[in-house]
């Protein structure tokens, strides 16, 4: 060791703070229009009411996680029913696969949350502190009354944009107007309090100060998309053969050998990953078009044709490098890759929605009972226990006639009562122990395994289901 | 930038180490662990002592912990097992959510204390003459009552006055019948429980049994639940039902013992226990 004191530390290297400069054009509006939408939704769906009948809260979209029912509209999903929960899951896989694809990270610049509310917070950023130039100046002022004013009522209102955040979350989950009220009167369960702490505070500070960082450092999908993508993928790029070389194009520059760049760093300023797109692909880059607004701006202004900067695949480089055109955007999506996406996205939706219109509203699942698996009775006769499980899905009470078909010797019996109609509450489900009873010497009594098949029929309805199980006899 | 950091001095074959710093949110974390494990230290029983550990001044113990969660679910359980002390052995079943309690601890209960002889699914082990207590055959009766007062003072049970208690004769040891005598009546209970058997043999038995059997297990062999005698005209057989095991029943007589569980359960538990088996489908 030198006795010199040792170079301060290069693993703790302090953020670059990135001021993203206000942008028009199509980009900037689709993305205000699309931030409009999504958070909309959002924070309205929790109050759309939808009749569900007395003992239910009025909620249209509310996932029930305390007995275990999700409701959607007219769809009520019950646990046994979560292939349905999973399909959709399988429908958001694939259907990124498909977007990013065909385009890229189009998730990523428009739809992720993270992008959604950074963007608001920088909307309200800019609304308090002015455009670039001005935030700049306040970042690198010393604190005054001024500074102190403009962070303080900043960071004010991105805490209670976080607060609704957390605050609709929570209204997903129970009867919103009782959870509005109880949360007013200091009422409501501990757990939504601390919901709502922990996504206010994660809004704040993910949309406030870890901004481009959560999508470099912490988001595993930037890793995850380069097998999602090929060289026909449409992704945003430099046409650096129309604008190289760079350059202001002052007095005395030779205009024609001049590429269309005058290196005003609009497609810089206005980043909010803080890159330069004309250093080509990279992994920050979420592919938001500001930098095509931008940059198509100034073509304008400067009289050059636009798309210096645009959408683009890697594919179109070579024949464009040469002087041919690039190929419509429709070739780019819709080719072979993006068509197989398609068809496996679609064949699940349909067959989700084919679900949906063929399940019936009642269920029947048999447990035979193995411990014993047959009891021998005083008249020779051989009985089989069976806990049977009757789901009611449906609003009103249901009667269940039980009965047993194909073995004419069997008879069955409820446990506990003389009759064989078993009553089950409304959205509940019931479980019920029956006998099978098989006299003395006939086939099954004397048997090894008999199938058998128990019929549970709605009574006043033509609902009805079967399940087969199977009578243990003495012969084992 | 690493240019920058010296090195440690050391090289294993050309390569070297940087000698870096921590960074600072890691130096930050490392020093809050240790104010909290100082804190902790003093606060959470912590340095072991000779017997026992210093107990820390929150007077934090796991053991109390259990034991109020015991003691909080005993409290809940006795406003239900006052309920089942209070109601009669044969409304509880009228009472839905008594009922359901009533089977759920009786059925805990049996698993603990019942399991060993009976059985986890209560089918009882016939080779060593442990009841099957799922089928229809009772040989104390199978009325609730009937089987609370079995739980209760148990079969044979020497400690208390109100046991169950039927003794049989053993006929072959004790020499009360001879040995073809006793062939004979193994014939013709055979007849009687509908099996396989010698008719003439069953005949000359038929004399025998009326002389000595039929006072207990009546004359046509249906039992008395009153003295405890099993029936002998069923399927159902408690030591097994061929001509061997029944010779050697005649032979040397069966004596099954049960405990009584009157000084070892709560009543409001064997009330439970009596409601479980009561329901497992073989009750009267």
């Amino acid at each position: 060791m030198s006795s010199s004191a040792p170079p301060e530390s290069t693993l703790y290297q302090k953020r670059e703070p990135i001021f993203p400069r206000r942008v028009k054009g199509s980009f900037r509006t689709m993305k205000w229009w699309l931030l409009a939408a999504m958070l909309g939704v959002y924070y309205i769906t929790p109050w759309i009411r939808w009749d569900r009948g007395p003992e239910m809260p009025d909620q249209a979209v509310l996932l029930d996680l305390a007995s275990r029912r999700f409701f959607f509209f007219m769809i009520e999903i019950w646990p046994h029913e979560f292939y349905f929960v999973a399909g959709l899951l399988i429908m958001a896989g694939i259907g990124l696969f498909l977007f990013t694809s065909a385009l890229g990270r189009v998730w990523c610049g428009y739809a992720c949350p993270q992008t959604v509310w950074t963007d608001l917070f920088i909307l309200v950023e800019r609304w308090i502190e002015g455009d670039r130039n001005a935030r700049v100046r306040l970042h690198h002022q010393k604190w005054n009354a001024e500074k102190v004013r403009k962070y303080g009522l900043k960071w004010v209102v991105w805490l209670l944009i976080g607060l609704a955040t957390g605050g609709a979350w929570v209204f997903y989950f129970t009867d919103a107007p009782t959870l509005l009220q109880n949360l007013l009167n200091f009422s409501a369960p501990p757990v939504a309090y601390l919901t709502i702490l922990f996504l206010t505070l994660t809004t704040f500070l993910f949309g406030g100060f870890f901004r481009e960082q959560i999508c470099i450092y912490a988001c595993p999908w930037p890793r995850i998309q380069a097998a999602m993508m090929d060289e026909a993928t449409l992704t945003i790029g430099y046409r650096d053969w129309r604008g190289e070389p760079r350059g202001k194009h002052r007095k005395g520059d030779d205009a024609d050998q001049m590429g269309d760049c005058i290196d005003c760093m609009a497609c810089v300023n206005v980043c909010p990953m803080g890159i330069d797109i004309r250093d080509g692909q990279q992994l920050a880059c979420i592919t938001c078009g500001l930098c095509i607004d931008a940059c198509n701006d100034v073509m304008d202004r400067i009289g050059k044709p636009r798309d210096l900067i645009g959408y683009l695949a890697l594919s179109d480089e070579v024949a464009e490098r040469q002087g041919g055109t690039p190929i419509s955007v429709w070739k780019h999506i819709f080719r072979p890759r993006t068509m197989v996406y398609t068809v496996i996205w679609g064949g699940i939706g349909i067959g989700l929605i084919a679900a949906l219109f063929l399940r019936t509203d009642i269920d029947m699942s048999i447990s035979p009972i193995r411990n014993p698996t047959y009891v021998v009775m005083s008249d020779g006769a051989v009985r089989n226990a069976y806990d049977i499980r009757l789901r009611n899905m449906h609003g009103a009470p249901r009667q269940f006639f039980l009965s047993v078909s194909d073995n004419p010797s069997v008879r069955l019996t409820v446990e506990g009562q003389s009759g064989l109609l078993v009553t089950v509450n409304p959205d509940e489900q019931l479980s019920q122990r029956v006998y099978l009873t098989a006299p003395s010497g006939t086939p099954p009594a004397t048997g090894n395994q008999t199938p058998v098949r128990i019929w549970a029929s709605v009574t006043g309805d033509t609902d009805r289901i079967n399940s087969d199980t199977i009578f243990n006899g003495r012969a084992q | 930038m690493k240019e920058d950091v010296a090195t440690t001095g050391h090289s294993w074959d050309g390569i070297e180490e940087y000698d870096n710093p921590m960074p600072r949110w890691w130096l930050w974390t490392f020093y809050a662990c240790i104010i909290w494990a100082v804190g902790y230290m003093f606060l959470f029983p912590a340095w072991p002592m000779i017997k026992s550990a210093t107990p820390g001044l929150l007077g934090y113990s796991t053991r109390a912990d259990v034991a109020d969660e015991i003691a909080e679910f005993e409290a809940r359980n006795d406003v239900w097992f006052q309920q089942l002390n209070q109601t009669e052995l044969t409304e509880i079943a009228a009472n839905t959510d008594l009922q359901r309690f009533a089977t759920q601890a009786g059925g805990s209960v049996f698993r603990a204390q019942c399991s060993q002889c009976h059985g986890s699914g209560a089918a009882g082990v016939q080779a060593s003459g442990y009841p099957n207590l799922l089928d229809d055959e009772w040989l104390w009766g199978g009325t609730i009552d009937d089987i609370h007062q079995t739980i209760t003072y148990g079969i044979r049970n020497e400690e208390h006055m109100d046991a169950r208690y039927s003794q049989m004769p053993a006929f072959g040891q004790d020499g009360l019948l001879a040995e073809e005598e006793i062939d004979q009546v193994v014939e013709y209970v055979l007849q009687m429980s509908g099996q396989q058997h010698d008719a003439d043999l069953a005949q000359a038995g038929f004399e025998v049994y009326d002389l000595n059997c039929v006072a207990c297990h009546g004359p046509d062999g249906g039992g008395d639940p009153f003295v405890g005698a099993p029936a002998l005209n069923n399927a159902v057989w408690l030591y097994g039902g061929d001509a061997e095991s029944i010779r050697e029943t005649i032979y040397y007589s069966r004596w099954g013992v049960m405990p009584g569980f009157v000084n070892r359960l709560r009543p409001a538990e064997i009330r439970a226990v009596a409601a479980y088996v009561h329901q497992l489908g073989g009750g009267e």
